[in-house]
């Protein structure tokens, strides 16, 4: 299948769950061709002109929204970016309402950020347009996941029988999530690692190996993906001090000695450096780090457009 | 008065489990008789109903039903709750005392029982505040409540997490002669917690509730009333752990019994599915083999009491994300027949199903309901066991809409309700 003729058959793109491996396939092989355009002086693409885009964030998010921005305004959509703090849901509307008055503006595509699980279903169910999940509460981030997929899969040739180790806040990671999914579907052994305050009830039913012990997790490993541990976690609620944690599960030099040599570091950013990675190996050669970034843009113009490509034309 | 004959009637008696065609005579509000066998055509004039071998049983005790009034008649109303009771062949509601103000002093109890009178059509009792306003902190007027006309003290769905006050509450209660009803969940472990922990909350996103967080509090509880003593129910139990509990209770003759929900009965977690917040309840839907073991333990008594748990929430609190809706359903017009389909799977008998939900809920509270007796108001409902039905929110009686059996198919419909032998319910 080539991305060209490539059909996404969801109206929206709400999770990793419920996807195909060759719906997974199918967007990154779209987003493979927008990297090559990314590169390009001209960015500039048509794919989306006329269409109106919003970036709905409850959530404030500068890197994803950025991300979503950027990646519309070059296939040429109109992008309205719309955050909560200047929006009417302080004024107490709710989120039903929101999505009804946006609706009625009639945009063909919205991006939505909640802090709460399965808002962005709720919203779907609510509009006429395409939804895409940018991140409800910690369920599901699933073009986190296709960025990260896409990223693997350009340094390692391919993803099938991979070892990965998802390391850190697991229970309320909703990248955790749609990554265990999409990598899983894709052929790769995952494992995770956390405290075990951290580590969600039945999470080893997603198939997954779980660890405690950092240096056991990342023993063979090709991957290693840091998650985000927010601040307000660790003053002894779920963890009882930063510096507890990044001794413990803090990825520096000598834990990452232990995983293979070419093993490659993830994070979806933004990064607590000293708390869950280590500088010199957030910066270092076996960082792709910032390759994340970039792959971001590109998966985000392939979700656009696969789903626009479902948009009916009159 | 004149007299009324249900003629032809299947008499489902749940004190002595008996289940036979008969008759009930019902005069000036009473019944007065019982007929083992049905009357002969002619020995009345008029007022003979054939019910054609329909069901005849006592009007249903709904130990556990929230109601708006007063302060959030939007929810529910004296009136819109009792007619939704009488459409499901519930004669009798304990309403809680989550209400807005509290019903928490004399005052209110005697403001609830005027308003129940004159604008209610079943008999309407408030459980009256175990705190002052419902803080969990300090013990209301047990005694005068009681004597205002409160049938029992509760937090209705808030637990009280000072072990202290409800020491003092149970042996304060146990002098007064009150039931004391908790709500058993441990809030420091409930949390932000709004499903049961473990895979399938963990794959929606959504915070967790352990089963500890119930059978902590019951255990906690049943220790506080061998010290204490006191009449103690457990307001709802939802999980296996609590059973072992409430068995050893009882085993050791504490008197303690215990109630579940028909949604716990009925549903179990992955009815919330895509986040449907009409089945965010407290405590939160288990998985199957919970259910199972629930209505096992109701079949074999261990569980006493069933309630539908009715709690009225507007569209408001529910078009909400999934963590962030209110809990609660509305349950009075549906209990009945929800209840039906697990004498339909063969898990529990006609009569003890109706035991549990008239019987079992009148022992506890002391009063004379929930029983077929000839000297006794006539408090009945008349079901056609058989006739098919689809639940349909839009014309449910309720105020509120919350309902987690939108469009289930039911079989069972009440055809009769009577309260002192005035019919408040008919459908034909």
């Amino acid at each position: 299948m080539t991305a060209a003729s490539f059909i996404f058959p969801h109206a929206h793109l709400l999770g990793i769950e419920g996807l195909s491996r060759p719906d997974i396939e199918g967007l990154l092989a779209l987003a493979e061709e927008q990297i090559t355009l990314n590169r390009q002086i001209e960015k500039k693409k048509s794919s989306l002109r006329g269409r109106t885009m919003i970036n709905l964030f409850f959530e404030n998010s500068t890197r994803t929204q950025a991300s979503f921005e950027l990646a519309g305004k070059r296939l040429g959509a109109d992008v309205m970016n719309m955050s909560v703090a200047n929006s009417s849901v302080k004024k107490g509307e709710t989120l039903i309402d929101t999505a009804m008055t946006l609706n009625a503006m009639r945009p063909d595509l919205i991006v939505v950020r909640h802090h709460a699980a399965g808002a962005v279903h709720l919203l779907a169910r609510k509009v006429d347009c395409a939804v895409i999940n940018a991140g409800d509460g910690a369920h599901e981030h699933p073009t986190q996941a296709l960025l990260d997929a896409l990223t693997i899969r350009r340094n390692k040739g391919s993803i099938e029988g991979l070892t990965v180790a998802i390391c850190g806040d697991i229970t309320h990671s909703r990248v955790a999530r749609s990554n265990i999914i999409c990598l899983q579907a894709l052929g790769a052994r995952v494992r995770v690692c956390g405290p075990v305050t951290l580590l969600p009830k039945g999470i080893e039913r997603y198939g997954v190996e779980v660890f405690t012990d950092m240096r056991k997790a990342l023993h063979g490993a090709d991957i290693v993906m840091m998650l985000r541990l927010q601040r307000e976690r660790m003053n002894g609620a779920f963890v009882p001090s930063m510096q507890e944690y990044f001794h413990f599960f803090g990825l520096d030099r000598e834990k990452l000695a232990l995983a293979k040599p070419d093993a490659l570091v993830m994070h979806p950013g933004p990064m607590n450096r000293g708390v869950e990675i280590a500088s010199d190996v957030a910066d270092g050669a076996q960082s792709l780090i910032r390759e994340q970034v970039e792959m971001g843009v590109a998966v985000r113009m392939a979700v656009l457009e696969a789903l626009a490509r479902r948009l009916p034309n009159s | 008065m004149t007299d009324t004959v249900l003629n032809h009637a299947r008499i489902i008696d749940p004190v002595s489990g008996k289940d036979h065609l008969g008759a009930v005579l019902i005069r000036d509000g009473l019944i007065a008789e019982i007929a083992s066998k049905p009357y002969p055509k002619g020995e009345f004039d008029s007022g003979v109903v054939d019910l054609k071998g329909a069901i005849v049983a006592p009007g249903l005790v709904d130990l556990r039903a929230f109601i708006g009034e007063p302060g959030e008649e939007h929810r529910e109303t004296f009136r819109s709750a009792s007619e939704a009771a009488a459409a499901g062949g519930v004669t009798t509601i304990v309403m809680q005392p989550n209400t807005s103000p509290a019903i928490d002093e004399p005052a209110v109890v005697d403001f609830v029982l005027r308003r129940a009178r004159d604008t209610g059509l079943v008999r309407i009792h408030p459980a009256a505040a175990l705190t002052k306003g419902l803080a969990g902190k300090e013990m209301t007027e047990f005694g005068l409540l009681k004597a205002a006309g409160a049938v029992a003290v509760t937090d209705g769905d808030r637990p009280v997490r000072n072990a202290q006050v409800m020491r003092r509450a149970l042996a304060y209660a146990a002098m007064v002669g009150m039931p004391v009803i908790h709500h058993v969940e441990d809030p420091d472990l409930v949390g932000e917690g709004c499903a049961t922990e473990g895979e399938f909350a963990t794959r929606l996103g959504l915070p967790g509730v352990p089963h500890a967080a119930e059978t902590i509090m019951l255990e906690r509880d049943i220790r506080l009333v061998k010290l204490a003593g006191g009449r103690y129910h457990a307001g709802l139990v939802s999980c296996r752990e609590s059973l072992e509990v409430l068995r050893r209770a009882k085993e050791d003759g504490l008197p303690v019994t215990a109630g579940v929900s028909i949604n716990h009965l009925t549903l179990n977690e992955s009815d919330i599915g895509g986040y449907r917040t009409f089945l965010k309840l407290a405590p939160p839907l288990r998985r199957e083999e919970e259910r199972l073991a629930l209505v096992e333990a109701v079949a074999s008594g261990l569980i006493d009491v069933i309630v539908s748990d009715h709690n009225p929430q507007d569209v408001e609190q529910k078009r909400l994300p999934f963590a962030e809706a209110a809990p609660g359903a509305i349950g009075l017009e549906t209990m009945l027949a929800a209840g039906l389909r697990l004498v339909e799977a063969g898990q529990i008998t006609l009569p003890r199903l109706i035991a549990a939900m008239s019987t079992g809920p009148a022992d506890i509270l002391g009063l004379t309901a929930g029983r077929l007796l000839k000297g006794q108001p006539a408090d009945l409902f008349v079901l056609d066991p058989d006739e098919p039905w689809v639940v349909d929110a839009a014309t449910l009686r309720s105020r509120s809409k919350n309902t987690p059996f939108d469009e289930a198919r039911m079989s069972g419909k009440v055809k009769l309700t009577m309260v002192a032998g005035k019919i408040v319910h008919s459908h034909h």
